[in-house]
């Protein structure tokens, strides 16, 4: 069973069939049109993946002209939106991999550690229900977002794509060029790393 | 089963295609181990404040942050190479 993985609706409307015919036969001001239109989007993706905004831009440059080149073989199975999603993503991976040659840093010290009774080391305290979080909303995604961006990038990435870009496993092990296997065993340890980082925020009694 | 078990395979219990008696196996464990179940909500909990920490930001206008310079930069480079 895959976890849901909501991408954008198939099919056009009429608005995004007209832009997407003129630019077939290369109208500027059908590209200039659809640049205004989902750069801004474009660019949140791509800081995500890449937190350096030189390279964000880079990468949706880059994505914009991969998919200007190759404008005549979309058919519409998709939104644009959702198309450009995905070679922004592609585009990002892309450059993260040019950035990232020096080695990973281990996500062993966050995963759980087990005794020889086979407990956990650091026992699970319950977590506060939803409603308790005491933090304002705002302060409360920073503060997740933080956390996300300390997960080591092979694992902080997998994670962005699946839970937050909703790409589903099959799409992500294709942008990652790796195995379904691979991104199911990534994803789960990142989660598991993101819960240890917040579990002292979250955990009943200490906040 | 045991906690490391169950935590090593939560992934499969959660959103795997488990066959009905290994999943009986992770519901025992659960019945038995209040750690693991504080554990296993954590989880579920941890999933949904990532999802939510970037939500809200699809749905609304694209961000005003896309800055003019590139905007021009891109329809100048598409210039180029058309």
């Amino acid at each position: 069973m895959e976890e849901p993985a909501p991408s954008g609706q198939p099919g056009t409307n009429s608005d995004e069939a007209a832009l997407l015919a003129r630019m077939q036969v290369t109208d500027a001001a059908a590209f200039e049109a659809c640049v205004r239109m989902h750069c801004g989007r474009l660019l949140v993706v791509a800081r995500r993946i890449l937190r350096n905004d030189e390279d964000a831009n880079d990468a949706v440059q880059d994505a914009f002209l991969s998919a200007f080149k190759g404008i005549s073989q979309f058919k519409g199975q998709s939104l644009l939106g959702t198309w450009l999603h995905r070679i922004v993503v592609r585009a990002a991976l892309g450059r993260l991999r040019r950035r990232n040659r020096h080695p990973e840093r281990s996500i062993e010290d966050l995963l759980p550690h087990f005794g020889d009774d086979e407990h956990q080391i650091d026992l699970p305290v319950p977590w506060q229900e939803a409603p308790d979080w005491s933090l304002q909303q705002e302060e409360l995604s920073e503060l997740v977002r933080r956390c996300i961006d300390r997960l080591p990038d092979d694992y902080r990435i997998v994670l962005l794509l699946r839970d937050i870009e909703r790409l589903d496993s099959q799409e992500t092990a294709q942008a990652l060029e790796t195995s379904l296997g691979v991104v199911k065993t990534r994803l789960h340890r990142a989660r598991q790393a993101l819960r240890t980082l917040l579990d002292p925020h979250f955990r009943r009694g200490d906040v | 089963m045991n906690c490391r078990e169950f935590t090593e395979f939560l992934h499969e219990y959660l959103f795997g295609d488990l066959p009905a008696e290994e999943r009986a196996e992770f519901d025992k464990h659960l019945a038995e181990c209040p750690w693991c179940v504080a554990y296993l909500d954590s989880y579920r909990k941890t999933i949904q404040l990532g999802q939510a920490a970037f939500s809200g930001r699809e749905d609304g206008p694209p961000p005003a942050s896309a800055p003019e310079e590139l905007i021009q930069a891109i329809l100048r480079a598409r210039s180029r190479s058309s």
